[in-house]
């Protein structure tokens, strides 16, 4: 390697790796990015994007089973497990290519291997085990994502017991499945394995499905994953996986103490994230780690200086577009630009991509009693939206929370179809600090499935119109 | 090519002024240094004068015209050798735009090509329809417009202003471009700013929102000149934001009356009047109380190391203060003939922005009407005023007995914020001090 001294070294590519190098080059950072892997990191080769992909052929398939209710006769259709997984991978694989072509174009040096803090302004690369090089660097940003999390007695073989890895590129449909977990990725696989045939399982152990959404959105969710056949038991934990031959005996005890089981052809487990913190070289550095993620400060600035944390790596939520928010923050504040602020984490929005979607947005109507506000609540249901009825898609329900003294929107919380890509609009209200006054002035196109977010505002004021 | 002339800012706050009149009309030959305009702002009226020499070839912005924005064209002078014809395709509007940075919002002026081929006189049509959006690129953050001032906000933020009555005008913003943010306003209640801020909100419109509708009856508008409202705005703002408290002191005057008559007597180069020692007095008094000499900053306080004293001056259609700048340095005879020039140029309108401008005190003198005593309203962003009564023959009691002696009665107004009670009244004993033994002021 010619090039061993940087303005700026990334370790990990991920989404907030990449882009926090990208910014960085931009404001005319010499800057390196260290990946052991894939570039792109876990989103674009093992998450968001593949996992999209796979839903993509569930939604499909989907479609083709209710032909009949839109007039077309599909007889004999059947999935491709092995082609519908290949085009995940393809997918993945050409966004990969995408992010290598941007840190090129950026002139940002890419270097293969571990990256290891080793000293003040230094870190080692190794390869297969051994050190290739060390480069030296004003600023470090460590962006080392997290990986999926196991528990005692729960652990993962790759083989009937999986995690989200080996969940992306099944060899078998399994006929019995078992999801662990219904947070956002749990829920995600279990609606795909569901749609494509399964007979999926879904265990949570708090007393509702997708715990960090509204409360009536989850319940909402549970009765529509219900009607689709899967089987949930909530408030439940799975206390012991025995595997015998081709099967996988699970053993649940619910909040009573009370045991039953069943067995499964496969597990996956989606029981949360640890940070990757460990062989990063924090040892002996001011860096504080807590609960396998890296401490830090509004500007991603940890205890050790010149040394800066993003990302999963750091506190939640665990989403690739808060890690690339956090990313071109902390560089802008490294380079020293004007206006810098920071994440207001209560104006990033959160998608699942299970069927039907949910989304959502700040604090949940929970949230926001616990917190003393006095709060007016609209909701508005597919039902009542045209757009909605003609594309066969009268499920769902869009609620809205507002301040009632100032009428801030405080949260605004989506179920139903092609929600992940309503959700923004309110998430650019959030962030501009509308009150329910413009949001009810803005005029929504007709027909579309948008109108619902102005009829859910208009609702909490009791303005609403078709309902 | 022709050179564009525009709109001067007379002080770093102005932002639009009258161009009351031209003393020059098209045609006419120009050189460096002639008065072009007279230009009026809030406080004086000032000559604009030519630097470049030339021909005016166009006057863009009539004279009598109100509110014109700093910056604006306002003529055009052509070189030697240029005629008339080379006005034909100038755009006037190339003129060198505001420093500031435009906002987003206000329309680029001649942003399209076609602008560029806008004849003089179309420029000159424009011009006047561009100076009040430019007026609101201007100034950053804040849009001011014609009825107002816009400053940008988020509807969030607006509204929990609204709700605690909190002047947005009193908010740093911190989102982009300056913009007021929930945060910013939440800080700003946080630190108390809502009860500080709350009156300047009334101050900021006193004219348009009068409280009650005037009484019926015949009577004839008067329309309010620059200074009648800025007299309005800031004498309002000062007795609805400064804390006042008043201290009065009594001075024996014999000596200081029987020492004028001497030096007066002395040569007629001079003529000092009982004010003049007033203000050398108070610059000595500050001078002994330097921690008095100072002005409220908001977040801090401002102590001067020059011992200025501003003087009210009554003049047509309103008051102004001139400052006799260190006048703890000069004598009596260069105070009272400075005090002189200064008063003769405020009576005309013809002070500058520097002469007028500064100090922290200020001396407003009523004896000469036979006000007996009477409370000042301080003039921000001072911190005191000393209002001075007549001085006249009063019985005192000296000795245990009744006695004859010329005395005058002074009031301090202090801004609490800045002078306590004790501190305003040190300053007006060594006042007094000086006052009633004149002597000491020579030392």
């Amino acid at each position: 390697m010619s090039e061993t001294n940087f303005d700026l070294v990334v370790v990990g590519s991920g989404p907030g790796g990449y882009v926090a190098a990208i910014r960085a080059a931009q404001l005319g950072l010499k800057t390196a990015v260290i990946e052991r892997e894939h570039l792109g990191g876990i989103c674009l080769n093992w998450g968001c994007i593949p996992t999209k992909a796979l839903l993509r052929t569930a939604d499909i398939y989907n479609l083709i089973k209710h032909a009949d209710e839109f007039g077309i006769k599909v007889e004999g259709a059947t999935v491709d497990l092995k082609k519908t997984v290949d085009r995940s991978r393809k997918v993945a694989g050409q966004l990969s290519g995408g992010v290598k072509h941007l840190l090129k174009k950026n002139k940002i040096t890419v270097i293969d291997g571990h990256g290891k803090l080793a000293g003040s302004g230094k870190v080692e690369v190794s390869k297969d085990g051994k050190v290739v090089s060390t480069v030296a660097a004003k600023h470090i940003i460590l962006a080392t994502g997290a990986r999926a999390r196991t528990l005692p007695g729960l652990e993962p073989d790759g083989k009937l017991i999986w995690t989200y890895k080996e969940a992306l590129v099944p060899d078998v449909m399994p006929k019995k499945l078992l999801v662990v977990g219904s947070g956002a990725i749990g829920i995600e696989f279990a609606s795909f394995f569901n749609a494509l045939g399964s007979d999926v399982t879904v265990v949570e152990v708090m007393d509702r499905i997708l715990p960090v959404e509204d409360a009536e959105i989850s319940a909402f969710a549970e009765k529509s994953f219900k009607k689709q056949g899967m089987t949930i038991h909530k408030g439940t934990t799975v206390s012991e996986l025995k595997k015998s031959g081709d099967k996988v005996t699970a053993t649940f005890k619910d909040k009573k103490d009370k045991t039953s089981s069943d067995s499964f052809d496969r597990v996956i487990l989606a029981v949360g994230i640890v940070g990757n913190v460990e062989n990063i070289g924090l040892e002996g550095t001011k860096v504080k780690v807590e609960k396998t993620h890296v401490v830090v400060d509004e500007f991603s600035r940890t205890g050790e200086p010149g040394v800066y944390a993003i990302g999963d790596l750091t506190g939640p939520p665990w989403l690739a577009h808060k890690a690339s928010h956090e990313g071109v923050i902390c560089v802008e504040k490294i380079a020293g630009e004007k206006d810098v602020h920071p994440l207001n984490t209560s104006n990033i929005p959160g998608c699942t991509y299970c069927h039907p979607q949910v989304a959502s947005v700040g604090m949940t109507e929970a949230a926001a009693k616990e917190k003393g506000y006095d709060i007016k609540v609209g909701r508005f249901s597919f039902i009542g939206n045209g757009k909605a009825i003609a594309l066969g898609e009268a499920e769902g329900l869009i609620k809205t929370i507002f301040d009632a003294k100032t009428g801030e929107m405080l949260g605004a919380h989506m179920v139903g179809a092609e929600v992940t890509e309503l959700i923004q609009g309110y998430g650019i209200a959030k962030t501009l600090e509308t009150t329910e006054v413009e949001l009810m002035h803005s005029i929504f196109p007709h027909p579309t499935l948008s109108e619902m977010m102005h009829e859910s505002v208009l609702d909490a004021y009791g303005k609403v119109i078709h309902m | 090519m022709p050179i564009t002339i525009t709109m001067p800012a007379l002080s770093p706050t102005m932002t639009e002024g009258t161009l009351a009149n031209w003393q020059m009309k098209e045609g006419d030959t120009v050189s460096s240094g002639d008065v072009l305009a007279e230009i009026e702002t809030d406080k004086a009226t000032m000559e604009v004068e030519a630097v470049d020499e030339g021909t005016l070839g166009k006057i863009l912005v009539p004279g009598g015209t109100e509110n014109v924005a700093v910056n604006t064209p306002i003529a055009i002078l052509l070189e030697e050798g240029e005629d008339a014809s080379a006005l034909d395709g100038f755009d006037a509007g190339s003129a060198p735009e505001p420093a500031t940075e435009e906002s987003d919002e206000a329309p680029k002026k001649d942003a399209d090509d076609g602008g560029k081929k806008k004849s003089a006189d179309e420029a000159a049509k424009t011009s006047k329809q561009d100076a009040a959006p430019e007026a609101k690129g201007s100034s950053g953050p804040a849009l001011v417009t014609k009825d107002g001032e816009r400053i940008f906000s988020s509807p969030v933020a607006r509204r929990i202003a609204a709700n605690e009555g909190l002047d947005l005008k009193s908010i740093k913003g911190s989102g982009p471009h300056g913009r007021i943010i929930k945060a910013d306003v939440e800080k700003a209640l946080a630190s108390g700013g809502a009860k500080a801020a709350a009156p300047e909100k009334a101050a900021s419109a006193p004219a348009p929102a009068a409280a009650t509708p005037p009484p019926e009856g015949n009577y004839e508008e008067i329309p309010l000149t620059s200074m009648r409202k800025t007299i309005a705005r800031r004498l309002s703002e000062a007795k609805q934001t400064i804390p006042h408290f008043y201290l009065t002191i009594e001075c024996e005057l014999d000596n200081l009356l029987a020492m004028r008559k001497e030096l007066n007597g002395r040569s007629d180069d001079y003529k000092i009047s009982v004010n003049d020692f007033i203000i050398r007095a108070s610059a000595l008094a500050l001078k002994k109380v330097p921690t008095a000499n100072a002005c409220w900053g908001g977040d801090k306080i401002l102590q001067y190391k020059d011992f200025d004293v501003s003087v009210a001056v009554a003049i047509e259609g309103g008051l102004i203060t001139p400052v006799v700048r260190k006048a703890d340095q000069k004598g009596l005879a260069v105070i009272s003939n400075e005090m002189k020039e200064l008063a003769t140029k405020a009576k005309a309108g013809k002070l500058m922005p520097e002469e007028y401008q500064g100090g922290c005190f200020s001396i407003s003198n009523l004896g000469m009407f036979g006000i007996k005593e009477f409370s000042a309203v301080i003039n921000p962003p001072q911190s005191a005023i000393l209002a001075i009564g007549a001085g006249e023959q009063r019985p005192v009691v000296r000795d245990g007995a009744l006695a004859m002696a010329t005395m005058m009665s002074v009031t301090l107004s202090c801004d609490h914020r800045v002078i306590d009670g004790a501190l305003g009244a040190e300053l007006l004993k060594h006042f007094k001090g000086y006052i009633e033994e004149p002597l000491t002021m020579m030392l």
